[in-house]
């Protein structure tokens, strides 16, 4: 680091005292300035803190607000406050609007996923981390490289791979492909995390005769519990919300997840005029993210960032 | 140790690998080949037709419009974003007035903000997009709503995602909106663990706040920015760029070609117009263009790894 006024070497003695007194005034009235030009700082940066704060509520609060309006008010005043909750709207999207059945869909599919995810992900990352074999090195790579492909390219093909096979519009079909995109965040991150494992434990357990696949799932997967923690909430988030996927994958209606039946419920609803209903809709699905964010804070952020951090 | 040590990864590898070979490889292997074809997709049937799909996107405006707009998505978010977090994280981990006790500490409420600017990060993109599709609406929509009661008034109210000048910026509006809490919380994280006294050191030494940022907090946090710079660029470039444009913009990619991006390109030529060939050859491009973004960043990012 450099300091700013260091005096430039090789002034005699005699010098010094004398700017050292000259130095004193000037530098009072420079500390003073600064100070001014802090609170101007203060002002503009507290501003823009508070500013960002509401450009990130507001349109929440608006959302929540025009999920209990009536149509008529909505168009007559965007800003006004419900006279009245009209919670018809919410029952209105819960059952009309097919909302209970996308979020049904989405639970089985979201459900399967992840705990494939966990399991496949963990199996392949343990391995990775703890064995020497040929192919090692480019098998992990194999699944890290797939993070920066851009998956729109595969999307093409895979659409009438799926077609071929008969998984296109199932359930399981569309399970399996969460399952196979969200390896390759996952076995780079438990492959990092499995390293930082002490191996004596396993070894005790092989030593006391127990297999390699029940050391596994015995010993060193529940010492894997935070990193499983982080990676799962990722990958939570990142399937409960994917969108690009079930467009291209899962087209038809009637098994339609929570994102998918949003949008098909904005196109509709959007020419009919009824803005609550769809609100209502919109409101419901985020409440039970939000909900978990508020309530696991903590672990959201963490898991969220931890991958970004390594 | 070693008995049964080559069957058990054996058993171990298959099933991930197979789901990765088949669901996520084969495909990506697959559409480089089939950019060569006059592959329509609607039939089995198809021929090799050599750089015939190159030359006819060379020549396509509509790519190049998604092309420039994809680079630009790629070019201007990361910078955006990542400017605003760095700000947003600096005022509330270092920019607080000075109290008694300690030296450096954040603003106050610093952990509200931290709070509510993730709030996006969690939402889906999906909700997101269509809640902004409706605050943009010229009529009744949020946004009008605050211009109006602002005093502004009839033709001069902006008509957002029906201007082709305009929409593409509602687009980096909200990819914008969406992000910069992430990283907020992000370079929090980082922040805290550059040591007090490097801060305490530069203050002892008269440095104001703006020198102290760009001299100690953003060296010191260099890495953690290149990768986000990469994460953005990415993101620009795919699942979440497609997912607004598709939702938000009108046609989707309109008005008049105004806000169509590469990945929702590849989607309509193969979904839409029944030419999967072609779009394959479009998804070679946005490969082309992610990887190149990729390296670049990574060699212009390159700095001395700093130690502390």
């Amino acid at each position: 680091m450099k300091t700013t006024d260091t005096p430039p070497a090789g002034l005699g003695k005699t010098g010094l005292p004398a700017q050292r007194t000259t130095g004193v005034p000037g530098g009072a009235a420079k500390a003073k300035e600064s100070k001014s030009e802090g609170t101007v700082l203060n002002v503009f940066s507290h501003g823009m803190l508070i500013l960002w704060a509401f450009m990130v509520v507001l349109p929440l609060v608006w959302a929540v607000m025009t999920s209990f309006k009536t149509d008529a008010d909505i168009f007559n005043s965007p800003w006004a406050l419900p006279d009245t909750l009209h919670f018809e709207n919410w029952s209105r999207a819960w059952s009309q609007a097919h909302m209970s059945d996308y979020f049904l869909n989405t639970i089985v599919v979201v459900g399967g996923s992840l705990a494939g995810t966990l399991l496949f992900g963990s199996m392949a990352a343990y391995v990775l981390a703890r064995f020497d074999f040929p192919g090692n090195r480019f098998i992990y790579y194999l699944f890290v490289g797939g993070m920066s492909f851009p998956v729109m390219l595969a999307l093409v093909p895979l659409f009438y791979v799926l077609d071929n096979t008969g998984l296109l519009n199932t359930i399981h079909g569309l399970i399996l492909v969460y399952i196979a995109y969200s390896l390759p965040f996952t076995v780079f991150f438990l492959t990092a995390f499995f390293r930082t494992l002490p191996t004596s434990i396993a070894e005790a357990a092989m030593i006391d005769g127990a297999s390699h696949t029940r050391t596994f799932f015995q010993v060193m997967l529940p010492m894997a519990k935070p990193g499983l923690i982080s990676v799962g909430i990722f990958n939570f988030l990142g399937q409960w919300n994917q969108y690009m996927l079930p467009t291209v994958l899962n087209t038809d209606p009637d098994k339609r997840v929570l994102s998918q039946g949003l949008v098909e419920l904005a196109t509709s609803q959007g020419y009919k005029g009824d803005w609550s209903g769809l609100f209502a809709g919109l409101v419901m699905a985020m409440l039970p993210v939000l909900a978990a964010y508020i309530v696991f804070q903590r672990q959201v952020v963490a898991g969220l960032t931890a991958g970004a951090l390594k | 140790m070693q008995h049964g040590k080559y069957r058990f990864i054996l058993g171990f590898l298959a099933i991930p690998l197979a789901l990765y070979a088949v669901f996520v490889i084969w495909p990506f292997v697959q559409s480089i080949y089939y950019s060569f074809t006059d592959w329509t997709g609607l039939s089995p049937d198809f021929q090799m037709v050599g750089f015939d799909n190159y030359t006819k996107m060379f020549e396509d405006d509509i790519f190049w419009k998604s092309l420039w707009h994809s680079v630009l998505l790629a070019l201007l978010l990361p910078l955006v974003t990542l400017g605003l977090a760095l700000f947003f994280a600096f005022m509330i981990n270092v920019g607080g007035r000075r109290r008694r006790g300690a030296a450096i500490q954040g603003v106050r409420g610093s952990g509200f903000y931290k709070i509510a600017y993730f709030v996006p990060q969690v939402l889906s993109i999906a909700i997101v997009a269509i809640l902004f599709q409706f605050a943009f609406d010229p009529a009744q929509g949020m946004i009008n709503g605050l211009l109006r009661s602002a005093g502004v008034e009839g033709d001069s109210l902006p008509n957002w995602l029906g201007d082709p000048q305009l929409a593409l910026w509602c687009i980096v509006a909200v990819l914008v909106w969406c992000t910069v809490g992430f990283f907020v919380v992000l370079f929090s994280a980082g922040m805290a663990s550059i040591p007090r006294d490097f801060y305490e050191a530069a203050l002892l030494d008269g440095a104001s706040r703006i020198t102290t940022f760009f001299r100690i907090t953003l060296p010191l946090l260099w890495d953690t920015v290149q990768s986000g710079w990469v994460y953005m660029g990415i993101l620009a470039l795919g699942a979440e760029a497609f997912a607004v444009v598709h939702i938000m913009s009108v046609g989707p990619g309109g008005p008049d070609y105004a806000t169509t991006v590469l990945p929702l390109y590849v989607y309509q030529a193969a979904f839409r117009d029944g030419q999967a060939a072609y779009a394959t050859t479009i998804g070679v491009a946005l490969l082309v263009v992610t990887l190149a973004f990729a390296a670049v960043v990574m060699r212009v990012g390159r700095r001395e790894r700093l130690e502390f």
